[in-house]
């Protein structure tokens, strides 16, 4: 099946890349815009998705740092 | 003694670090697709983009054969260095606390650093005293040290934190202006200055030998 992660970093976490984003977003009109953060989305193909939590744990993510969710 | 310097595909600072090796005894290459890593004394990951720095930095790195073969090593009481990408590997691997994330102006930061040594208990600071300066050069985008609250108060305490930056501003906003910390037993430790390429006075300081000389006087005093 065709699986995806979707990997963000911690709430908490000064989050550099989101707080660019936000900034720049005025500059073009869009007002209105907070909290924003920026991750990263993997998408693999998987015979068995029940591997996939441990799949994140050990490599697409570094749980220290960053959350993941499974979609 | 010899000291072992691994090269994965990406790294760029292995030659350097083999050179500061030399200065203080014998130095060795180490390939990332070995699990051998030849009797070693001491094992230096060296600065660069192992594994093209893909998905995260020293993600991929982790899972080459010679970390198999370093985390035996290290959890034996082998003197281990992480330097720049180096440290990240070890983080990643686990061998040491924390992690490095993105450096919080978000650029490339490539200037001399002056670092206060907090602790000599490690094997790589053992030839310091405590409150020493060293100038070493910083390189890089992804320096920020980051562990949660409760894991640097012990951190603290066990005297695992080695270097702070004393030159402000710091080059990557880590957290209470960290630059390298050490594993609990003090054989591994992970810096993010470049102590290789401060080895000569030609290039502006050759405070980083110390680090080099600390794990050579650590094995004298072992022997």
């Amino acid at each position: 099946m065709r699986a995806r992660v979707l990997i963000r970093p911690k709430a908490g976490i000064l989050d550099p890349q989101g707080q660019t984003v936000e900034r720049a977003l005025p500059a073009l009109g869009f007002t209105g815009v907070s909290r924003v953060h920026v991750g990263r989305l993997v998408e693999l193909d998987i015979e068995d998705p029940a591997r996939l939590p441990e799949m994140c744990e050990q490599l697409l993510s570094n749980p220290l740092i960053e959350d993941y969710e499974i979609l | 003694m010899r000291f072992g310097v691994v090269t994965f595909p990406g790294s760029c600072d292995d030659a350097d670090a083999r050179a500061a090796c030399s200065l203080v005894d014998d130095a060795v290459a180490l390939w990332h697709g070995d699990r051998d890593l030849q009797g070693v004394d001491a094992v230096v990951i060296p600065g660069g983009f192992s594994y093209g720095d893909h998905l995260r930095v020293g993600a991929i790195a982790r899972f080459s054969p010679v970390m198999t073969a370093i985390e035996t090593f290290a959890h034996r009481g082998g003197p281990v260095l992480g330097i720049c990408n180096g440290f990240q590997v070890l983080c990643e691997a686990g061998l040491l606390p924390g992690a490095l994330l993105p450096n919080s102006s978000l650029r490339f930061a490539m200037r001399q650093t002056v670092v206060e040594v907090q602790n000599t208990l490690s094997h790589w600071t053992r030839a310091c005293a405590g409150g020493d300066l060293l100038s070493i050069p910083s390189k890089h985008t992804t320096g920020r040290y980051y562990a949660s609250q409760p894991v640097l108060d012990v951190m603290e305490e066990r005297g695992q934190i080695a270097l702070r930056y004393v030159s402000d501003p710091i080059p990557n906003g880590s957290l209470a202006g960290i630059a390298g910390v050490s594993n609990e037993a003090g054989n591994v430790l992970g810096l993010m200055p470049h102590p290789e390429h401060a080895v000569d006075l030609l290039t502006g300081s050759a405070d980083g030998l110390r680090l080099f000389e600390s794990a050579a006087h650590a094995q004298a005093a072992t022997a």
